[in-house]
C-alpha cells in the first residue's frame, strides 16, 4: 500500500529534480520556540549561534510559531518521527504533558548548582507532582507599566500602589484629555485574557479551584472581573482592548496612546527604544498594584521552561543546548527582554545596569507570582474562561453569570 | 446593441469605476503597507502614502543567511512550490486516464459522481485519520506526505476539470483510431493529448493554484522548515511577535505574486477553465 | 471492437484514482467513523467503543448549537451577496464601455489571492488603532471615532463575510458572465422587438441562461462556505467570545486543541453530513427547475 501511495509522487520528485536532503551536521536538534514576547527571535537565534559555533558537530534547527500555536504544535508534533527534540512550554501545560507523555522527566539531570542558583519560583513553572519537565528559561509576570510624562501631566507624582489607585488616575488622566482611553489591556479571546484576570485575582485573593471545584466565580475571581468590566464600562480602559494581544498592547502603550499597560517583561526595553517607539524615556514601570487591605501587589506566573521531547532520539544533545540556553552567563547577556533565572543576577550590574527600575518591579512582582491551575484540562478551562471573561466585558452576561457559565463548562 | 442614452452610459462608466476601486483598493493598500515605514503606517491620522518608499523588507525576507527569519521564510516559500508542483503532477497522472475515460463512457458516471461527491467532505473530517496515517509512515512534516493529503482535494477536482475539458472532442478520431488498431497508449498520445492539452493545461493551472492556496492540513501536519508552507508561515507572522504590518504585508505581497502574476497570464484559459463547468471553489 | 473489453480497459484508466481515492479519502473516512464512536485521544490510547455516546453529547452540546448558527449565518449571507454582486457585476461587464477588457482581468486578482493573504490583508484593514478602513471611514466623516471592527460580536462576523465576499464574488462574475454571452443576440432582439420591459427581460430571456451556471457556483460556494475555517482562524480565531467560531474551527478545538480524537470525529461527521444534505436539496431544486424549463 505504501509503495503504492509513493509511486506517482516518487515520479514527481524525479521529474522536477527536488532535492530534499542537505549536507547535515552529526547532531540535528529541532527546537521550538515562540516568537511573541520575552526574548526576541533574534536574541534567540543569535544565541544558538553562538552554541553552534562551540559545537560545531551540533547543527539546531530552529522553529517559531505564535504563542498561539505553541501547545498544538507541540501535541501535533508528538506523532512525527522527526519531530522536535527541545520544545518551550508554558508554565500551565506540564500536567497535561504529564498526563499525555510528552515531555522527558529531567529531575536526574538537575544538578545541585541548578537546584540552588535558580529561584523557587522558577522551579514551579518546569514542577508537575515532584517531577521536573525541563528548565525553567523565561522567568516573566505582568507589570504595570506608566507613562511618566503623562502622570505628570496630569499632577500624578507617584505610580497608583492600588487597583483602585489605578483607576482614579486614569479617570484624571482622562478628565484632563491628555489620553482618551488611559489603560490598555489584553483581552483578546486568548490566553493573554487569563494572565490580566489572573493577575486582578490575585490581588484580590481568589481562586481558581478550591476542593477540586472551580472557585474563580466567587469572591476575589468575581471581584477581579469586575473590576475589568467596570473600567471598560467607564472608557477608562482602550474598548479595543478585547482585541488586542500583547503586541498590540505594546504598539499602543508606545505610540502614546495610553498612559497604563499591562504587559510582560520585554516591553521595557522595547518601548524605551527611540527606533520605534514614541514614548522612549517616558516609560515607568512598577509591579502590578494590590488591593488595600489584601495584598501589597500582584503578578501571574508567566514563566517559561524549556523541556525534551519524549520522542527526542538526542536527549543528551537537547540537554545540553537547554543548559547552554538557561546557563546565567547567556541569560546575563541578553537580559534586556527577558530577565534571568539566577539568584545572584538580579545584583549583578551587567543585568541591573540601564533598568534598575525593571529590577526593583521585578524583585516585588517575582516573589508573589500567582499561578494558573495545574490541571490536565487547563486549555478547556482557559477558553471557557476566555469565553466568560468576553461575554462580560460585552455586556451579554453579568460577571456573575458569565463566570459560573465558565466554571461549568470548564471541565474541572 | 440597442441605442445607449447618455446617462445610460454615464451610470455604466460610473458603476465600473466602482467595481474597480473595489477591487483594487485593498489590493493596493497591501502594496503600500509594504513598503511603508512603520511610522508611517502607525499615525494617526494615517499617512495613506509613505514618505520614502522602503523597500527594505523585501531584502529582510529575500535574505538567505542561516538561521535567519529570511531563510525561514525563504524555506517556506520552497516548500510551497515543491508541495504544490508534486501535488499537481500526481493529480494529473491519476486524473488525465480517469477524466478521459469517464468523458467517453457515460456509464461511468455514477464512479465519478462518487469521487466527485468528496469534495462535500470538509478536511476536517479527514483530519484526525491522516494525522495517524502520516505519523505511522513517518510522512508528518514532509513535503511528501503533504503532497499526498493534497491529492485527496487536487485529485477529484481535476479529473471533474479535465472531464468537462475532454467531452467536446469529437469522439470519431479514437474511433477512426480504434479501428486502425492503435492500442490505447497510442491512441491517448497520438490523437487525444495534443487535442486535450490546452484542457490540461487549464487543470494545471487550477490545481496549483488550490495547492498553493491550502492552509488547513499543512498547519496541522508540518512543524518546521523540512516541510511548513508558505500560507502556514504567513499566519505565523501575522499571529506572532511581528509588530511591524508592513513585514506582514510584505509577506502577504510575495504569496500572492505568483498565483495572480499566473491568474493575469492566463486569464483566458482560467475564464475557459471557469465556465466549462469547471470551478474552483 | 468488441463491447466486453472496453470496460475492463475503462477500468484500469481509473484505477489510479480509484487507488489514491481510497487511500487518501476513503481509508481516513472509515477511520473517522470507527473513531466517532470510540473515546480515542489523539496521541496515547487506542480508546474504547462509547456507542453513540459522542454524537448525543455533541448534538446536545451548546458549543455545537452556535457553532453550528454562526457557520449558517456566514454561509448565508456569504453566499447570497456574492450571488447578488456577482450577477450585477457580470450584468455591467455585458455591457459595452471603455475598459471592459481592464476590469474583467481585474475580477481575476481578488480570486487568486490565496486565502491567507486575504484574511491577513483584512485583518491589518480591521486594526482597530491603525487600520485603514477607521482611518478612511473618519477621514471620510462616516464615523466619529475608531470602531473595534474585529473586536464585537455585532461587526465581527460581517467583517468576516465583507473579506469573503470580496474575494469570490468575482468568481461568481465570471461564471455568469460567461454565460450571458452565451446567449444568442437574435433571442435579445426579438424580445426588445416585443417591447418587453427590462425587467420581463432579465426575467425570460437572461434567468433562464444564467440558472444552470448560478445553480453549479451556488452549490459549490455554500459547499465551501459551510467548511470555512482559514479565514476565521487566522482573522478572529472565533473570537470575541466565541461568536465567530465555526463548526470547523470547533472540531479542530476538540480534536487538537483538547485531543479528543473522537468527539472530534464525530462532530466532523455531522459537518460532512450537513453538507451532504444541502448538496442533495440544491441538487433536487436544479432538477425541478430544469424540469420546468422545458
Amino acid at each position: 500500500m505504501k509503495f503504492v501511495l509513493h509511486a506517482p509522487l516518487l515520479a514527481a520528485t524525479a521529474l522536477l529534480g527536488v532535492t530534499v536532503t542537505a549536507a547535515q551536521a552529526e547532531t540535528t536538534l529541532n527546537a521550538l520556540f515562540m516568537a511573541q514576547a520575552a526574548y526576541s527571535e533574534d536574541d534567540i537565534r543569535s544565541m544558538t549561534s553562538a552554541y553552534e559555533a562551540a559545537h560545531p558537530d551540533v547543527k539546531v534547527n530552529l522553529e517559531f510559531v505564535p504563542y498561539e500555536g505553541l501547545h498544538d504544535k507541540t501535541v501535533l508534533s508528538m506523532g512525527a518521527g522527526g519531530g522536535y527534540d527541545v520544545v518551550l512550554f508554558d508554565v500551565i501545560w506540564p500536567a497535561e504533558y504529564a498526563q499525555n507523555n510528552v515531555l522527558l522527566d529531567v529531575s536526574d539531570r538537575i544538578t545541585n548548582e541548578m537546584k540552588s542558583g535558580v529561584l523557587p519560583g522558577a522551579w514551579t513553572t518546569v514542577t508537575y507532582e515532584n517531577k521536573n519537565y525541563g528548565m525553567p528559561w523565561i522567568l516573566d509576570t505582568k507589570y504595570l507599566f506608566y507613562n511618566k510624562a503623562m502622570l505628570k501631566k496630569a499632577g500624578i507624582s507617584t505610580p497608583p500602589a492600588t487597583w483602585a489607585e489605578l483607576k482614579a488616575d486614569a479617570q484624571k488622566i482622562k478628565d484632563a484629555g491628555i489620553v482618551k482611553y488611559p489603560i490598555a489591556w489584553s483581552w483578546s479571546q486568548a490566553e493573554a485574557a487569563v494572565c490580566d484576570y489572573t493577575t486582578l485575582l490575585s490581588a484580590y485573593g481568589g481562586d481558581f479551584i478550591k476542593d477540586g471545584k472551580p472557585d474563580f466565580q466567587n469572591g476575589g475571581g468575581l471581584e477581579a472581573l469586575k473590576y475589568m468590566v467596570d473600567s471598560y464600562n467607564d472608557g477608562l480602559t482602550n474598548p479595543n482592548s478585547k482585541e488586542f494581544l500583547e503586541e498590540d498592547v505594546r504598539n499602543v502603550f508606545q505610540n502614546g496612546d495610553a498612559a497604563f499597560a499591562l504587559n510582560w517583561t520585554y516591553m521595557y526595553n522595547l518601548a524605551n527604544d527611540p527606533k520605534d517607539s514614541k514614548v522612549a524615556g517616558d516609560v515607568g514601570v512598577v509591579p502590578a498594584p494590590g488591593v488595600e487591605g489584601i495584598s501589597d501587589a500582584s503578578a501571574v506566573n508567566g514563566s517559561m521552561g524549556l523541556g525534551i521531547t519524549t520522542t527526542s532520539k538526542h536527549p543528551d544533545a537537547a540537554w545540553d543546548y537547554i543548559t547552554y540556553m538557561t546557563s546565567q552567563k547567556v541569560q546575563n547577556a541578553y537580559s534586556k527582554l527577558s530577565l534571568p533565572i539566577w539568584k545572584s543576577s538580579y545584583t549583578d550590574p551587567e543585568v541591573t545596569k540601564g533598568q534598575e527600575e525593571l529590577i526593583a518591579a521585578a524583585q516585588t512582582g517575582l516573589a508573589v507570582m500567582y499561578p494558573r491551575p495545574m490541571t490536565p484540562h487547563y486549555q478547556e478551562m482557559s477558553m471557557a474562561l476566555q469565553q466568560g471573561i468576553q461575554e462580560a466585558l460585552l455586556g451579554t452576561a453579568s460577571p456573575k453569570d458569565a463566570l459560573q457559565e465558565a466554571a461549568d463548562n470548564s471541565g474541572l | 446593441m440597442e441605442h445607449q442614452s447618455l446617462i445610460f452610459r454615464i451610470f455604466i462608466h460610473t458603476m465600473a469605476l466602482l467595481v474597480a476601486v473595489v477591487i483594487l483598493a485593498p489590493l493596493a493598500w497591501l502594496f503600500i503597507m509594504s513598503v511603508s515605514s512603520s511610522v508611517d503606517l502607525s499615525a494617526k491620522p494615517l499617512h495613506w502614502w509613505p514618505e520614502t518608499l522602503d523597500f527594505s523588507r523585501y531584502s529582510l525576507l529575500f535574505s538567505q543567511s542561516d538561521n535567519s527569519a529570511g531563510a525561514a521564510f525563504m524555506s517556506s516559500l520552497g516548500n510551497s512550490i515543491k508541495v504544490a508542483s508534486m501535488a499537481t503532477i500526481a493529480a494529473l497522472v491519476v486524473g488525465v486516464p480517469a477524466g478521459w475515460a469517464a468523458s467517453r463512457n457515460p456509464q461511468l458516471g455514477w464512479t465519478l459522481g462518487g469521487v466527485i461527491g468528496t469534495y462535500m467532505l470538509p478536511p476536517v473530517a479527514l483530519s484526525v485519520p491522516l494525522y495517524l496515517i502520516l505519523a505511522k509512515f513517518g510522512l508528518l512534516n514532509n513535503v511528501f506526505g503533504l503532497a499526498l493529503v493534497y491529492l485527496s482535494i487536487l485529485a477529484p477536482f481535476v479529473t471533474w476539470l479535465l472531464k468537462a475539458g475532454f467531452d467536446p472532442i469529437p469522439r470519431d478520431l479514437e474511433d477512426a483510431a480504434s479501428i486502425d488498431g492503435a492500442r490505447l497508449d497510442q491512441m491517448l498520445r497520438i490523437v487525444i493529448l495534443p487535442l486535450a492539452l490546452p484542457v490540461i493545461a487549464t487543470a494545471l493551472i487550477f490545481a496549483f493554484l488550490l495547492a498553493w492556496d491550502e492552509f488547513f492540513y499543512a498547519l496541522l501536519f508540518t512543524s518546521n522548515q523540512n516541510a511548513k508552507t508558505l500560507t502556514v508561515a504567513i499566519a505565523d507572522l501575522a499571529g506572532g511577535r511581528v509588530s511591524d504590518y508592513g513585514l506582514i504585508a510584505t509577506a502577504g505581497v510575495i504569496a500572492a505574486l505568483p498565483p495572480v502574476a499566473v491568474g493575469i497570464l492566463m486569464q483566458r484559459a482560467l475564464i475557459s477553465g471557469l465556465t466549462n463547468g469547471g470551478v474552483k471553489g | 471492437m468488441s463491447t466486453e473489453r472496453l470496460p475492463l480497459r475503462v477500468w484500469l484508466l481509473m484505477l489510479p484514482l480509484l487507488i489514491v481515492m481510497l487511500t487518501v479519502i476513503g481509508w481516513p473516512l472509515i477511520d473517522t467513523i470507527r473513531l466517532s464512536f470510540s473515546d480515542a485521544r489523539l496521541v496515547g490510547t487506542g480508546g474504547h467503543f462509547v456507542g453513540l455516546h459522542n454524537f448525543t453529547k455533541m448534538l446536545s452540546n451548546s458549543y455545537f448549537h452556535s457553532a453550528f448558527f454562526t457557520t449558517l449565518k456566514f454561509s448565508l449571507w456569504s453566499v447570497t451577496l456574492e450571488l447578488v454582486i456577482g450577477v450585477l457585476v457580470a450584468l455591467l461587464l455585458n455591457q459595452k464601455f471603455h475598459g471592459r477588457t481592464l476590469l474583467r482581468a481585474l475580477l481575476i486578482l481578488p480570486w487568486a489571492l490565496p486565502t491567507v493573504v486575504n484574511a491577513t490583508l483584512w485583518r491589518l484593514i480591521y486594526n482597530p488603532e491603525y487600520g485603514a478602513l477607521n482611518a478612511a471611514l473618519t477621514q471620510l466623516g462616516f464615523l466619529d471615532s475608531y470602531r473595534s471592527w474585529l473586536g464585537e460580536p455585532g461587526t465581527a462576523l460581517t467583517a468576516l463575510i465583507v473579506a469573503d465576499v470580496w474575494k469570490n464574488f468575482p468568481l461568481v462574475a465570471l461564471i455568469a458572465l460567461a454565460a450571458l454571452q452565451a446567449i444568442p443576440n437574435d433571442i435579445r432582439a426579438a424580445a426588445i422587438s416585443d417591447g418587453a420591459n427590462v425587467w420581463r427581460r432579465f426575467r425570460h430571456v437572461t434567468l433562464p441562461y444564467l440558472l444552470g451556471p448560478l445553480m453549479v457556483a451556488l452549490v459549490l460556494r455554500t459547499i465551501e462556505a459551510f467548511k470555512v475555517f482559514d479565514l476565521i482562524w487566522i482573522m478572529t480565531r472565533g473570537g470575541p467570545a466565541n461568536s465567530t467560531r465555526s463548526l470547523s474551527i470547533l472540531v479542530y478545538q476538540e480534536a487538537f486543541a483538547f485531543q479528543r480524537a473522537g468527539s472530534g470525529a464525530s462532530l466532523a461527521l455531522m459537518i460532512t453530513l450537513m453538507i451532504t444534505v444541502l448538496a442533495v436539496a440544491y441538487l433536487f431544486i436544479m432538477r425541478r427547475l430544469a424540469g420546468e424549463g422545458r
